[in-house]
């Protein structure tokens, strides 16, 4: 089975410089400062106990009030599994940076997110709009997104 | 001295006999050898998560067919797993026996049209391709008594699945099980240890272990490359922690392990199929639920092992009637993830067999 | 008519023009019946890969779809003929033409019986040897002069295959000049009493391979791959051009079947039927085995084509014309099962050893 790490203890085994990223834990998954998400994610991927190597999704939803990226990762060897969320306020600008550096597999799905949503990822190979074509008009995945045009 | 050459931009779709889809490649090209290459995606785009905003979830459950169009049946039991995982309805057992056995004759569709195009982009006229659909069109038909369609079941429901076998369905199915192994001998024999075969697939578009866990490959494309990981062992769900099976991983990552990978995976089906035949206890197959309810507001991320990899739905609730965001981890889309990694360096020919062995499917991969 | 067919060709002197009647029929028969037996063949064929892919071809038009090549006819010759702007109008032209006439003249210097054939030339073999070089040069000119980049790969392709299996097509063939003693096609008809098939069976692997190549059929099929470059150097061509096309593909796979028959298995002897049936019978044979091999095997990709010409076609028909000269020279009086088991012992022990060391080739280029 996999099993969902419990957050409490990933924060406690957290060095003193990353803990202070976490901002909250909840019954879903660890939020985390946007800035330093891609620290963080170095550190869990890497850690002996936690070995986070395979990033299964990567997920953007509009909340109305925040943009919220889901990060689904996955340690294939110890069979466990953690989500990281990172909520952005900024609507205009949202900004976060690329996590593919970590992970290849980030590369596609932030794509998407991009072109859907409008979110920007920092340091992203080859940032452009995957499905729809240049010159689109709007992120249409957005709750604000209204087709006339 | 060497011949001084240019690259050339060559495009491949998407308009192409063997891109499985409307897919389009520009490859860089320097004579025969792929130097660069670009994935174009979108032609396929059809805006089904964003539709989902606008449906109950209910409504959403046809259109979740038409993700994967060659594998409805595990699309719709991944989806109504999600959303009962998130408002905790009950299923009952002959209704989970049901979906497993469902859901493993759609991944022998799914692979044998996989084998069978793999070998199609080699040039094999269409020979194993037509023996395969013969068994292909024996489980079109199961699937036809079950529900009345042959492509875009919409069979499952939240709680169950929609209709109960019919009596005929279990002889049908058993003759399809006793006679289904030796058709896979018979595809073996012509073509498994074919030195053509060999020498277009050995070691042909490798995909290394490291490499395939960091692009996040799934499915037959990871377990090619020598990791074990399948849903069904390593997380089960439905009644899988029931069943006994093996998953076949391979140690290459080469074309010719993908398509060993998927031949075994067609044995190990009828395995669990017959198995799962053989314990379907009686009872009711369906746990109705109102037509459109409302899940309490959460989110849930539910998978399964889907032919191509791992399926999966985060499906968040506000809870109203209505999904607030429905997002499908689609397996085909996050494979091709590796596909530059695996093309570069390659003649143009190995290029659609590499695609191929990859085996997408295009409404995954656009949604 | 048909008499004039089967008797042999002394009676040029007997009848006055004799020698003009002698060319007008010839010419005319010949041209007839390759023209009707493509029409018949391609019948063959299609019906011939249905059966072998468990369906039934092309049934509808006519009883037994025996229309169906009539209808496809009908359907090319009604198509517009589009010129690219940017074409080279006259190589354009031209090419279709340069391409099929060498195919309808290799067929002057076959005999359908003893002593009747168009021009028996006492260098039959080399005639047939030099004309059937050219058409690779129409199969360049096409795809040169499409202005097409896809045209343009094929046709580079194509030239590099037809010139290189020119080698153990040839040397192939010397190994039966030699027994028979003679370069006329007429002489070496007679001179088979037994089949020559069994005096060499190295020579007939290599000649049929090498011919396979020579036609672009499967397994060396790579310019008409659907699956790649759809449909190679004919990419532009439409009509009747297109049409040209086709017929020469056919013909030279019927030129193919004849030329074997009348070097390997014995042209046009046999017993009670007259010799022009036993011919065409034996055509009719090597051409099923030809579909056949088209309807099992996967294509090969253009390295390992150069490859399998350049290391393994050329070295084996050295060694077979090495053996075959040595055998003739030492051992002149062998009776034929004898001279035809060293053949057979020469081929087993090359392809046992050597095929240790061949790899077909072919790995990624560092980019």
């Amino acid at each position: 089975m996999t099993v969902e790490l419990e957050y409490n203890r990933i924060v406690e085994a957290l060095p003193q410089d990353l803990a202070s990223c976490v901002i909250a834990v909840e019954n879903h998954g660890l939020v985390i400062q946007p800035e330093r998400i891609a620290d963080i994610a170095a550190f869990l991927k890497v850690e002996p106990g936690m070995e986070l190597d395979y990033l299964c999704s990567v997920t953007g939803i509009d909340y109305i009030r925040y943009f919220e990226i889901d990060y689904l990762l996955y340690s294939l060897k110890l069979n466990h599994r953690l989500t990281l969320k990172v909520r952005l306020t900024d609507r205009s600008e949202p900004t976060v940076p690329s996590l593919t550096g970590l992970w290849l597999g980030a590369e596609l799905q932030e794509r998407e997110i991009f072109d859907l949503l409008g979110i920007n990822f920092s340091g992203h190979p080859g940032m452009k709009r995957i499905f729809l074509w240049e010159g689109f008009p709007g992120h249409p995945l957005r709750k604000d997104y209204s087709h006339g045009h | 001295m060497a011949i001084k050459t240019e690259p050339m931009f060559l495009n491949l779709g998407p308009v192409h006999p063997s891109t499985h889809g409307v897919f389009r490649m520009r490859a860089l090209v320097d004579g025969e050898v792929i130097t660069d290459i670009e994935p174009v995606f979108g032609y396929l785009h059809r805006g089904i998560e964003k539709l989902a905003e606008g449906k109950s979830y209910r409504q959403f459950l046809p259109l979740s067919d038409r993700l994967d169009y060659v594998s409805s049946m595990n699309n719709n039991m991944a989806y109504v797993m999600a959303v009962e995982k998130l408002a905790g309805i009950e299923v009952p057992q002959r209704a989970e026996y049901i979906r497993v056995i469902m859901a493993e004759l759609q991944r022998i569709i799914a692979h044998l049209l996989a084998i069978g195009s793999f070998f199609n982009d080699m040039g094999t006229f269409f020979t194993p391709f037509f023996y395969m659909f013969i068994q292909k069109e024996k489980i079109t038909d199961l699937f036809e008594m079950v529900c009345g369609q042959r492509l875009l079941y919409n069979y499952m429901r939240f709680g169950g699945v929609s209709h109960d076998l019919p009596p005929e369905f279990i002889p049908a199915l058993t003759r399809f099980l006793d006679e289904m192994p030796a058709e896979i001998k018979k595809y073996e024999r012509l073509l498994a240890e074919n030195e053509i075969v060999l020498a277009r697939s050995k070691n042909v578009g490798v995909l290394t272990r490291e490499m395939a866990i960091n692009a996040s490959a799934a499915g037959p494309v990871l377990r090619a490359s020598g990791v074990n990981w399948d849903i069904r062992k390593d997380d089960p769900y439905s009644i899988y922690d029931r069943l006994d099976f093996t998953v076949p991983t391979g140690t290459n990552g080469d074309c010719y392990d993908r398509y060993r990978v998927r031949v075994e995976e067609l044995t190990q089906s009828l395995n669990i199929i017959r198995q799962a035949v053989d314990g379907l206890p009686k009872g009711k197959v369906l746990n109705p639920v109102p037509l459109r309810f409302r899940p309490s507001s959460g989110e849930v991320y539910s998978h399964i092992e889907g032919n191509k990899g791992e399926l999966g739905f985060h499906v968040i609730s506000d809870g109203s009637d209505k999904p607030y965001r429905i997002h499908v981890r689609a397996p085909s889309f996050i494979n091709l993830t590796a596909l530059r990694n695996m093309l570069i360096g390659w003649k143009l020919a190995d290029a659609i067999i590499i695609f191929g062995s990859i085996d997408i499917c295009l409404g995954e991969v656009d949604r | 008519m048909m008499e004039l067919l089967l008797l042999p060709a002394s009676i040029r002197s007997d009848v006055p023009f004799g020698y003009w009647w002698h060319l007008l029929i010839f010419g005319l028969g010949i041209i007839t019946l390759l023209l009707t037996s493509v029409i018949i063949f391609i019948w063959l064929e299609r019906r011939l890969v249905g059966r072998f892919q468990l369906r039934h071809g092309p049934n509808r038009a006519g009883p037994f779809g025996l229309l169906q090549s009539v209808a496809d006819v009908i359907k090319i010759l009604t198509k517009e003929d589009i010129i690219p702007s940017r074409a080279d109008k006259l190589v354009f032209w031209m090419a279709p033409v340069i391409a099929f006439t060498p195919v309808v003249l290799m067929l002057g210097v076959v005999p359908v019986a003893d002593g009747a054939l168009l021009a028996d030339l006492n260098i039959g073999i080399l005639f047939v040897v030099a004309i059937s070089s050219i058409t690779s040069l129409g199969v360049f000119m096409a795809g040169w002069s499409s202005y097409n980049k896809y045209s343009l790969l094929s046709a580079m392709r194509t030239v590099a295959q037809l010139v290189s299996y020119e080698m153990p097509l040839i040397l192939s063939m010397v190994g039966v000049v030699i027994l028979t003693g003679s370069l006329s096609l007429n002489e070496m008809v007679k001179a088979q009493s037994v089949p020559f098939i069994l005096l060499q069976p190295a020579g007939f692997f290599i000649f049929f391979t090498a011919s396979l190549a020579e036609i672009n059929r499967t397994p060396f099929d790579l310019l008409e791959a659907d699956s790649e470059l759809v449909a190679g150097y004919n990419i532009e061509y439409s009509g009747m051009k297109f049409a040209t096309f086709y017929l020469t593909e056919y013909c030279e796979a019927i030129v193919l079947a004849t030329l074997t028959a009348t070097l390997f298995l014995g042209g046009w002897q046999g017993p009670w039927l007259p010799p022009m049936i036993w011919l065409l019978l034996k055509i009719g044979l090597v051409f099923c085995g030809i579909v056949w091999i088209r309807a099992t095997l996967p294509r090969l990709r253009i390295d390992q084509v150069m490859n399998f010409a350049w290391k393994f076609l050329l070295p084996l028909a050295i060694l077979n014309l090495l053996v075959t000269s040595l055998s003739v020279i030492f051992w002149p009086a062998a009776p034929a099962w004898a001279s035809g088991l060293i053949n057979l012992g020469m081929l087993a022990v090359f392809i046992l050893t050597y095929s240790k060391f061949f790899k077909p080739g072919g790995k990624t280029v560092a980019v």
